[in-house]
């Protein structure tokens, strides 16, 4: 769509020219010009000290990711498959997922202290809802005609859960991990927030803290765009398994 | 007793489902007696909720019998679902994710035959059933009609002995309807398997079978079974033939009261 | 077979009754035996009564009514907002096509981030939170007012048309009432995602509310006051979603598949 990737191209140019329309209203004690985020942005990155604090937002981010998706669709596949367990447990995991996770913050700090647990647990507890609900769904909406053609093919229980189900369930579990990673991220940092003293979160509380205005901007226009592109790169890879089915 | 050489042999079959909380049992089907010989093209008809799809469970293994005994080639057919037996249903079963040539060679990779075998037997049956050019696409791709012939395929190449249709035309226009016909025609004959139909139609069942079974409001029985005495050899012009119009005039008669019932009782 | 559904249901609503009385038991059990110290939570009983004894002397009715106050505002701004946005996009389809991939990074991206942004251009106050619980809300309202639009089945807007009516009332009229059970999806986020946004910048700025209070409470080891306010949040969360989506329900199935 041509017509579409001018419109945003204009669209985003729209958006700098804003940009750099507030600064110059607004001045630098608010918020910095968009060439100036840019090169401090770039300063960051070449920047030892803050690689150590994306080196400790990586790790947190990476291990709470991991634990979320496996247990996520541990249980998702035990809610999915075992129909009774999963329909007395449906509206206590929806409100879990409703829930305001900040509700659990205090408990979190103070049942693992400050520091890396803390940090991990509070992304799991953000990502693992979305995954473990979209798990369950996706393994109940597997289309009972499959399961009728495994029997009449008279397939082994295994044979059906690797060859069928998994693969039927699969698009819906992708949208779940989609959704959990983003949201895992977000809890990660959150924790970084409250709970650290290390981390690009932290940076980010900090230099909000000490009013350092081009430092903030900085630090949230690379989350931004770290963020955006975990999301396309997973948009990709759902997009790509869907042209397969 | 039935004829020891039936391919299928129901005996006062009957399915009863459980009722619950002091309800009586919803009794689904039969007491039934059929036997259909080898190599036959035998269809159901009847009105909806009579039971139909049910004796095709028990036919299959799918589900058992609650009374009276089913037998495959002579031997009991437990609650599992005996080898030789292919099915296709009204619902759309291709598999999303795979591409026509896999989904028809999906079967034969299960059981484990050997690949050139699964080469030769999918291009053999996509040849067949007219999927050649459509072999990289996906179901996705294709219409409903195109959809059930890779299901068709994908049943075929596994050369069962016994085919089952649960009104696999269901979801189809008249046109495609009458020219699948055609097909299954063709595909019984090459394959001399014994096909049983499950079907609205009446004309697709008095244009297709040997014989046709005519089925009561549930609980399904028995009213009548139709022997049609066509030729081997026919196809979809034989709605011409004027003995077509008679088998349909019997077909109706029988049914018409049945479909009143059904329909006055709101099943 | 509706009997035995019915038999079900009731059989699956007991084991759910029992499910969480047995939890519930299990949590008062370990706390009350110490198995979980006091430092880390207290048992759900003496949560139960702090929480009575916060509402019944009246101590923190000023920071209720701030944080109420707040998440009003907030859910008000982004339904109001964010259905006059998704209107607009729905009407404009060539601008709709540049923005609806952004609207659905928006959630990839934690909103949170921009917090420190917004207590530099708004100060400490009121405002940034408004602001903060709005923001995080109203992606949620104009997607599904998006989606609600969209969905309006072509068979209604041509009895619409058959029936003269002008856009305006076309809106009003028909599209508004036929996109309802999207358009209360989306209010029902917004007052989720409003509560975390608010709440939770309520923690940081701490100047009032009760983000503030659980947060003081916090650094003050007062166990049972902070445990007392969490529960009151979670009740009334627990409460107005659960209205909300009964509510989101019924429409749903009186609208039926749309």
């Amino acid at each position: 769509m041509k017509s579409t990737r001018l419109d945003t191209a204009i669209l985003v140019f729209g958006l700098l020219l804003v940009w750099q329309l507030l600064y110059m209203v607004a001045g630098a004690n608010v918020i910095s010009a968009p060439l100036a985020t840019l090169i401090r942005a770039g300063q960051l990155l070449a920047d030892e000290r803050f690689w150590l604090h994306i080196k400790s937002t990586g790790e947190a981010f990476g291990l709470a990711g991991i634990i979320a998706i496996v247990l996520g669709i541990a249980v998702g596949l035990w809610l999915g498959f075992r129909r009774f367990a999963g329909d007395v447990a449906d509206p206590f995991i929806n409100t879990l997922y409703s829930i305001p996770k900040i509700t659990l913050y205090p408990l979190i700090l103070l049942a693992f202290g400050l520091g890396m647990s803390a940090k991990v647990a509070f992304g799991v507890i953000h990502g693992l809802f979305p995954v473990t609900i979209f798990t369950m769904g996706a393994v109940r909406n597997v289309a009972p005609i499959y399961y009728r053609t495994a029997r009449i093919m008279r397939l082994t229980d295994f044979a059906t859960l690797a060859t069928i189900m998994a693969p039927a369930a699969l698009p819906e579990i992708l949208a779940g991990i989609r959704i959990g990673v983003a949201l895992t991220l977000l809890g990660t940092l959150i924790g970084e927030f409250f709970a650290s003293t290390s981390g690009v979160g932290f940076a980010l509380i900090r230099a909000s803290e000490t009013h350092a205005v081009t430092d903030v901007m900085a630090i949230t226009l690379l989350l931004f765009v770290f963020a955006a592109s975990v999301n396309a790169l997973l948009n990709f890879i759902q997009r790509r398994l869907r042209h397969n089915g | 007793m039935g004829n020891v050489d039936s391919h299928i042999s129901l005996h006062a079959v009957a399915k009863s489902f459980p009722g619950h909380d002091g309800h009586p049992d919803t009794h689904a089907l039969g007491p039934v007696d059929l036997d259909v010989a080898r190599g036959e093209f035998f269809s159901v008809v009847g009105p909806s909720g009579c039971g139909k799809s049910t004796l095709l469970e028990m036919i299959s293994g799918l589900s058992p019998p609650t009374t009276g005994t089913a037998l495959f080639n002579g031997k009991p057919i437990g609650g599992s679902v005996p080898a030789g037996i292919g099915a296709v249903f009204q619902q759309d079963a291709s598999f999303f994710w795979l591409n026509v040539w896999d989904n028809v060679a999906f079967g034969l990779r299960r059981h484990g035959i050997a690949a050139d075998e699964i080469k030769h037997r999918v291009n053999q049956a996509l040849a067949f059933m007219g999927l050649r050019a459509f072999a990289n696409a996906y179901p996705a791709q294709l219409s409903g009609g195109m959809r059930q012939r890779v299901c068709i395929a994908r049943t075929l190449v596994l050369r069962p002995e016994l085919l089952l249709l649960d009104e696999p035309f269901g979801a189809l226009d008249q046109q495609t309807r009458l020219l699948m016909g055609d097909e299954l025609l063709r595909l019984w004959r090459e394959t001399n398997a014994t096909i049983i139909l499950i079907t609205h139609a009446l004309d697709e069942a008095a244009m297709l079978s040997d014989r046709i079974g005519i089925m009561s409001a549930r609980p399904g029985r028995f009213i009548d079974i139709i022997t049609t005495n066509w030729a081997r050899d026919r196809d979809s012009r034989i709605v011409s033939d004027e003995r077509f119009g008679a088998i349909m005039g019997k077909l109706w008669e029988c049914l018409r009261e049945e479909s009143l019932r059904s329909l006055k009782s709101g099943s | 077979m509706i009997a035995s559904s019915q038999a079900r249901l009731s059989s699956v609503i007991i084991t759910r009754i029992v499910v969480l009385t047995a939890l519930l038991a299990a949590l008062e059990l370990a706390c009350r035996l110490g198995v979980i110290d006091r430092v880390t939570m207290i048992p759900p009983t003496e949560m139960v009564a702090a929480l009575w004894q916060i509402l019944a002397s009246g101590r923190f009715d000023s920071d209720i009514a701030f944080t109420t106050g707040n998440i009003a505002a907030a859910v008000a701004l982004a339904v109001g907002l964010g259905f006059f946005v998704g209107a607009g996009l729905h009407a404009l389809p060539r601008l709709r096509r540049v923005i609806e991939p952004m609207l659905s990074a928006y959630y990839a991206i934690p909103t949170f981030i921009f917090y420190p942004l917004l207590i530099v251009i708004f100060g400490v106050g009121r405002t940034a939170l408004i602001v903060m619980g709005a923001m995080f809300a109203i992606v949620a309202m104009i997607v599904n007012t998006i989606l609600g639009l969209d969905r309006v089945s072509k068979v209604v807007l041509q009895s619409a048309v058959m029936l003269r009516l002008d856009w305006f009332r076309q809106l009003i009229l028909v599209r508004l009432p036929a996109a309802g059970p999207h358009l209360v999806t989306g209010l029902k986020l917004a007052v989720t995602y409003s509560v975390i946004g608010i709440v939770a910048g309520e923690f940081i700025l701490a100047t009032s509310g009760i983000g503030k209070r659980v947060a003081f409470a916090y650094d003050n080891f007062d166990n049972n006051t902070m445990y007392g306010m969490l529960l009151l949040l979670l009740l009334g969360v627990i409460a107005v979603n659960g209205l909300l989506s009964t509510w989101e329900r019924r429409l749903h199935r009186r609208f039926g598949q749309q």
